[in-house]
């Protein structure tokens, strides 16, 4: 069978993503998760008597904390093959990135499993987000002062 | 008020990461350091601030905020120590995803054993 033939009857048989439902999904889980931080933020400062600001931080950590514990106990994975970006791009697919790299390379020991592969995923967030926050931060200093 | 600009923003946010993934061969990884540049970006020329007003934790929860810290923390050190700043101050606000980040990680990867 010639080559292109195949491509043919690949692209007839495999399985077509329907594109409208993901981003509708998507759209929802994320915009849910963005009512959830927002709710957390409220508890906390009501409760505790904080300043917003620092309330901001718990809520970061609370969903750092969600989403390392659900990826430990397999249903994250399941999420986030259902909800896609409505999952990943929350600050919540930093921390499972981070948790299945870390879980996946377990059995290499502490230092050359754990330690070496922990950012495997999650370091080009850092590395993309320090090197760009260095160049606008100096282009920012140098057009308009502080 | 805040909650629907919350879920607005947090959705749109996500809507156009899934419009990515889905017509482009980019993987999630991509995406993900794609808005991280966008929100320093945006950050930079205080634009990412008047987000963060008007959608609360909307704007914090995803991952562009993480360049907003960023951006965040290394300008608040220069205002205060000079041009320095920069490399003294960006991880001032952002360390607490990090750090909590990499504390959970192992502690959950000592305790839990690994799934497929």
């Amino acid at each position: 069978m010639d080559k292109n033939k195949y491509k043919d009857l690949v692209n007839k048989y495999s399985p077509k993503e329907n594109r409208l439902y993901n981003g509708l999904i998507a759209f929802i889980i994320g915009g849910l998760m963005g009512i959830f931080g927002q709710l957390l933020i409220d508890v906390y400062s009501y409760y505790l008597h904080i300043p917003v600001k620092d309330a901001s931080v718990f809520m970061i950590i609370t969903l750092v904390f969600l989403g390392c514990f659900l990826t430990c106990l397999g249903f994250f994975d399941k999420m986030v093959s259902f909800a896609r970006c409505g999952l990943i791009i929350p600050i919540t697919g930093f921390a499972h990135s981070m948790m299945s790299a870390t879980l996946e390379y377990k059995k290499e020991g502490i230092v050359t499993g754990m330690g070496a592969n922990m950012f495997k995923l999650a370091g080009t967030v850092i590395m993309c987000g320090v090197v760009s926050a260095y160049l606008f931060g100096i282009l920012r200093f140098l057009i308009m002062g502080v | 008020m805040i909650y629907f600009n919350a879920f607005l923003f947090a959705g749109t946010i996500c809507l156009i990461g899934q419009i990515i993934l889905d017509n482009t061969k980019l993987t999630p990884g991509h995406i993900t350091s794609l808005f991280v540049v966008i929100g320093s970006l945006l950050d930079a020329f205080d634009i990412y601030d008047k987000f963060v007003l008007w959608c609360g934790g909307g704007a914090l929860v995803p991952i562009t905020s993480f360049g907003h810290l960023l951006i965040h923390g290394a300008m608040d050190t220069i205002s205060q120590k000079g041009i320095m700043g920069i490399f003294t101050g960006m991880f001032d606000l952002t360390s607490a995803g990090i750090v909590s980040a990499i504390v959970f990680s192992f502690i959950f990867g000592l305790i839990f054993k690994p799934r497929d």
